[in-house]
This record gives C-alpha cells, structure tokens and sequence, in this order.
C-alpha cells in the first residue's frame, strides 16, 4: 500500500474547476515533485490534500486510512501526521522562532516541554539558525525565515511533508540555504511532496516527476523520463522553455 | 414580565412618521452641504493658509470636534437670544449640525488634499499636462477617491444625527415619534418602527451611495460599510 | 450682556456648583466608559462568532451580522427611548443612569465588534492557514496568533471611539440622567445667563475629550510602529 493514495481528486474554486480527476500514489520515503506552468494546479493539489481547498470529489487514503474532508474529525487525524510549508512562509509575526516551532507541539500536541525544546533546538541548529531563538520573524530574511519555516513543519513529526513553492518568494541567492535542508531530509528518506520551480533542483532530488497542466495530470515518470525523453508534447514544450533558462 | 406587542397603533401613524422622515433627510443634507463647503475653506485654508488662518480654523476643528452637538445648539438656541439673536428651533438645529459637521467635513477634506503625492504631479508634468488637465485628470480624481468613502460614511451619520432636533421641538422622525408618543401608551412599538425607518433610511443612503461610488469614482470595496 | 455675565460670575463659580459640575463630569465619562467597556467585551464575542466556520453556527453568526449592521444604524437617542420605554416593562426600579448605561452599552457593543472585527481581518489570512493547518482550534487561532497581532490595529480607534462616545452621552440628559449637560439645564433654570452655563458645559466637555483625544492619536503613533 502507498503511503499516499489520491484517485480521481476534483477541486473548484470560485465555482471554477481547477482539480481534474487527480490520481497519484506516493510511498514512504518517496520524493515526488510537480512541476508544470502556473495556474497548472501544483498548489491547489498541496492545499486540497490538507483541507484549506476542499475537494468536490475523490478519494484520498492517507497510511491506509480514507480521508473524510468533510469530516473535523477525520481531517484532524490526517493534519496530525502531516505538514506543509508554504510560499509565504507565513509564520506567526508575534512569536519569537523558537516560538513558532514550540507552539503546536506544546500546545496542540501536548507532548512534553523539555523534548519539545530539545527536539526544537536541535531543528533549529540543523537548519542553521541555533543563534536566531529569540528573533522576531520581521527581523529575519527570507531565505531565514523560510528555514524556521521548514523547522516548525519538522517539529511536528510529520509522515507526509508538502512544500508548495518555498523558494519562489526568495532572493536568488538565498535558494541555495533552503534547498539544501530539503536535500538533507530527502537523505534521511522524509516522504516529500514538492512543488517547485527549481528544476535543476527537482530532477535532482526527485524519485519521480509529476507534469502537471490545467489541472490535469499530463505525465508521471523518473527524473529523466521527464526531462529527457518526455512522451507528451506539454511536458516537452515545458521542459524545454524551463531548461533553456 | 409579559408584553404584549400591538404595532396596530403604530402602523396607523406611518404616514406622520414618514413625513418625518423626509424632514430627517432634509436636515442631514442641508448639514451635510453647508458643512461641505464651509469645511471645505477649512480644508484649504489648513494646507495651504498663512499660520496665523491655519491655527484659526485648527482651533475650530478642534473645539467643534471635543465637544456635543447637543450642546453646541443648547448654547445656539439659548445663548444667542441673551445677544439679542432669536432663531427658530429649526435653524438652530441646522446650523448647529451644519457648523459642527463643517470642523469634521474640513478633516476629512484636508486629508484628501493631502493624499495627492508630489510625485503624481511630476508625472503628470512629464506627460506635459497642462494645470487644468492636471487638475481635471489626476487630483480631483484622485481626491474625490480619497474622501469619497468617509464623506458617505460622515452622511449616514448626519441622517442619525439629525435625531437631535428632537430634543427642541423639530418634528422630524424622531420628534414625531416623542409626539404620538406623549398620546399613546405603544411607545416601545413606535420607537421600534421609527428604528426600522431609520434602519431602512441609512442602508438605502448607504447602498446608493456605495453604487455611486463604485461607478463614478471608482472606489473599492463592498457596497455597506 | 456682558456686564451681567460678568457680575453672575462670582455666584456661578461657587464651590457646591463647581463640586455638582465635578459630579456631572465624572458621570458623563463613567456613562462612556464603563458603557464601552461592557460593549468591547461583548463586540469581541460578537466578532469571535463571526470567526466560526462550523456550518451548525451558521444562524449565530447571522445574528452577529444583524446585530451589528441593525444598532449602527439607529440613534443613540431613539435607542435611550426604547429602552427606557422597554425596561419600564421588564424593571420598572432600574436607575436612570442604569437605563443610560444599558443603551450606551447597546450601540457600543455593535460599533465595537466592527472595530474588533476590522482588526482580526487585519491579520494576514495566511498566518490563520497555517494555524488551522497544524490543527489550532478557532479558539486557539484567535488566542494564540489573530488576537496579540490585532489589538495594536483596535486599540486607537476603540479608544477613540469611546471618546467620541463622551460627547454622545450628552443626549442621556434627556431622559434625566444628571450628567453634564443635565446640569448645565439645571443651573440654567436657576436663572443663570445661559452664554455662561452652556459656555461652561461645552468648556468642561472640552477639557474632558481634547486630552483623551490627543492620547488616543498618541497611541496611534506609537502602537503603528512594527515593534514587539
């Protein structure tokens, strides 16, 4: 059984229809990236598998449990063994960084202070920001505070980590930093759901590749089935136009 | 405490009560225009005036705007007859709520003036317009944009604050209801259904006038506010 | 006209005069107050309702909206009326700075939710994704992340709101409350120039809301500032 199992996944927003009949499995430890144009449904796929869009139909199975979006109860459950990092990093603006990745386990969790800490300082060490405890977010970088970011996701132990376009609102120069950390995770066999625009990055970090346009799947291969030998003109024409950048 | 309600005796009167209502809308526009163009020489004289004018009309606003109305056309309608000035309930309650909305309405068209940023002016100087083009085509625009929500909004309160005649014999909405109710013992429900006038009043001002902004000035946002 | 303000002076200024007038003062800003205290604190359960997005709260948000959008929409002095009509029916001792303080709350409550409201929206809709995301319940989201965020957006115009307020419990003196302005038509009645008794309420008026006035812009200044 994959980790996670999405089959025939509609989603509207605004009365319009910008998931088509979505299926996609994902297994442990697997690395799954989407890529495609704009507007192609990358995000709104990420935001309707943790319930911010709500699907209009569809299936989702989450380690062998079906998902009832409509249900408090059953999205609860499925929020609690995932995590998402957005674009925007959107951290709490009034908490301090140590603040932002204690918060939920302390108080949403419960589980204990000290490993919670201990837990925290040593996320926050890893992604390189042991000295920054005490900032505000306003007082970080992008690059920064999208690492905090990441931490605050990892503290939560999750078993499934959706990251929706994290380095797209960075300076250039600060993509590397976070990328790296992704990197790191990938190793240590975090099953990951990536979109991302970094194809180097992508082709690199990926098990398998997912072609998204109009909010339909168009292919799903390895790396370099994808950006080598694609067999859809889409994927072809959009690896194209992105590689020769 | 048992109540029972008869709006029967309430609705018999809803003709007094709707000229009443005109009278409301009547006050609050006679306010809010005179307090318009009075407000707006404050405005302009606040800008732009010599020190001496600006600290005058500054000390205006800030009077009219630290103390009641009510009190204000207290003074207007009992003080001014000791100078030998008689006026008339109606034109003291007029003029008290046109010289009090002139300090507020002088605020907010100050605001206004102030909203047009030099560096518009620049460019609309490069583009090689002319005075009148520039002020037919960016600041008045651009200060219309800028007032025209709170001046909706300062309206909407004029038409409430009409009410105030009331306390000296003006018979618009709300001294007509204290009229009927001085002769009849459903005052709770004649005082509801002078609400519901009012409800009815400020939301059809406030939704005709969020159209007309929407469309002529182009303002953003949703139509009640 | 003058001279015999002039000589009504000495007898106006009078120590159980000025100390009614001190009386009336402090009622007039106790009626604003305490009136839009009570009124915050229902305001922010009004707009905490209007939060929820449990489809079986629906009808209570409802009644929020209306709330809101019904009492910002009737005068003050019509809603004294109906209250003092209507609580003749329900208690018929009740006081009438209590009847006062029940209406001031009334307006209050709805003026003040939209205040609250306008500052919960304030707050980056994302920050609340992210919350709900991580399984905050609403209750959580608005006190542990929208609620520290937006009272730096509430705080100046609920203050100035409040001050705003003073002026409008003048109309409280017309069903008989003994406020400032009640005052000045007593003293008034005791044959004292009018110039110089109105003159004195507006004055008094004055030195009560310019100095609330002015801190309530210095908190603006100060509260705008992107500082913890």
């Amino acid at each position: 059984m994959p980790h996670l199992a999405i089959d025939g996944l509609n989603a509207s927003y605004k009365n319009l229809k910008v998931l088509h009949d979505i299926c996609l499995d994902v297994e442990r430890s697997e690395v799954v990236s989407l890529i495609g144009p704009s507007g192609s449904g990358k995000s709104t796929l990420l935001r309707t598998l943790v319930g911010v869009n709500k699907p209009t139909s569809g299936k989702v199975t989450l380690a062998q449990r079906t998902l009832d979006y409509s249900s408090a109860s059953s999205l609860k459950q499925a929020r609690d063994s995932m995590a998402i990092v957005f674009q925007q990093y959107n951290l709490f603006q009034n908490m301090t960084v140590i603040g932002n990745v204690t918060i939920a386990p302390l108080k949403i969790k419960k589980w204990q202070r000290a490993e919670v800490e201990e837990h925290a300082h040593s996320l926050l060490q890893k992604v390189g920001l042991g000295h920054k405890l005490k900032a505000y977010p306003d007082e970080l970088s992008g690059g920064q505070q999208q690492r905090v970011a990441i931490a605050r996701a990892l503290a939560l132990k999750p078993q499934l980590l959706l990251l929706d376009e994290i380095t797209s609102a960075l300076d250039p120069e600060l993509v590397g930093e976070v990328l790296d950390i992704i990197r790191g995770l990938a190793r240590d066999g975090m099953t990951m759901l990536i979109v991302s625009h970094e194809m180097g990055f992508v082709r690199e970090v990926s098990s398998r590749v997912v072609m998204m346009d109009q909010g339909r799947i168009v292919e799903i291969g390895t790396p370099q089935q994808i950006f080598d030998a694609p067999k859809e003109t889409r994927t072809r024409d959009f690896t194209a136009r992105v590689l020769s950048h | 405490m048992a109540y029972t309600f008869q709006f029967g005796q309430a609705f018999i009167h809803l003709p007094y009560l709707l000229g009443g209502a005109l009278l409301s809308l009547e006050i609050a526009f006679i306010a809010f225009w005179g307090g318009t163009v009075l407000g707006l020489f404050g405005a302009y004289t606040l800008v732009y005036g010599s020190r001496l004018l600006r600290s005058i009309v500054q000390g205006y606003v800030t009077f009219f705007t630290n103390t009641p109305a009510v009190v204000q056309i207290f003074f207007l309608f009992y003080a001014l007859p000791e100078a030998g000035i008689m006026l008339s309930s109606f034109t003291a309650v007029t003029l008290g709520l046109v010289l009090n909305s002139a300090a507020y309405l002088a605020d907010i068209q100050r605001a206004g003036f102030l909203s047009v940023r030099q560096t518009e002016l620049d460019a609309a100087e490069t583009l090689g317009m002319s005075r009148l083009q520039m002020l037919r085509y960016v600041i008045v625009p651009h200060i219309a944009r800028t007032i025209y929500p709170p001046l909706s909004s300062f309206f909407i309160w004029l038409v409430l604050g009409s009410s105030i005649g009331a306390l000296y014999g003006v018979e618009e909405l709300t001294g007509r209801a204290l009229n009927i109710a001085t002769s009849n013992l459903r005052t709770i429900e004649i005082f509801l259904v002078v609400g519901g006038i009012y409800i009815v009043m400020t939301l059809a001002a406030s939704l005709s006038l969020g159209l007309v902004g929407r469309h002529v000035f182009r303002v953003r946002g949703g139509l009640l506010r | 006209m003058i001279e015999t303000i002039l000589s009504e002076i000495p007898r106006f200024f009078t120590w159980p005069n000025l100390v009614f007038l001190g009386e009336a003062a402090g009622r007039t800003l106790m009626l604003s107050v305490v009136g839009c205290l009570i009124g915050f604190t229902l305001g922010f359960v009004l707009a905490c309702i209007r939060q929820t997005r449990n489809p079986w709260l629906a009808p209570l948000r409802v009644a929020a909206i209306a709330y809101t959008e019904i009492f910002r929409r009737i005068p003050f002095l019509v809603i004294l009326f109906l209250v003092l009509f209507a609580i003749q029916v329900v208690a018929p001792n009740a006081s009438l700075f209590a009847i006062a303080l029940v209406s001031v709350t009334i307006v209050s409550t709805a003026f003040l939710s939209e205040i609250v409201r306008a500052g919960f929206d304030s707050v980056p809709r994302q920050q609340v994704e992210a919350a709900e995301v991580m399984n905050f319940s609403r209750w959580q989201i608005i006190h542990m992340i929208v609620a520290p965020q937006a009272w730096k957006v509430i705080l100046p115009p609920g203050f100035a709101f409040m001050v705003m307020f003073i002026k409008d419990t003048a109309l409280a003196s017309q069903v008989g409350v003994v406020e400032l302005t009640f005052t000045g038509k007593i003293l008034s009645n005791r044959g004292f120039s009018a110039t110089l008794t109105f003159g004195t309420i507006l004055l008094a008026y004055f030195i009560l809301s310019y100095p609330l006035t002015r801190l309530g812009r210095y908190l603006e200044i100060r509260l705008a500032s992107p500082r913890h």
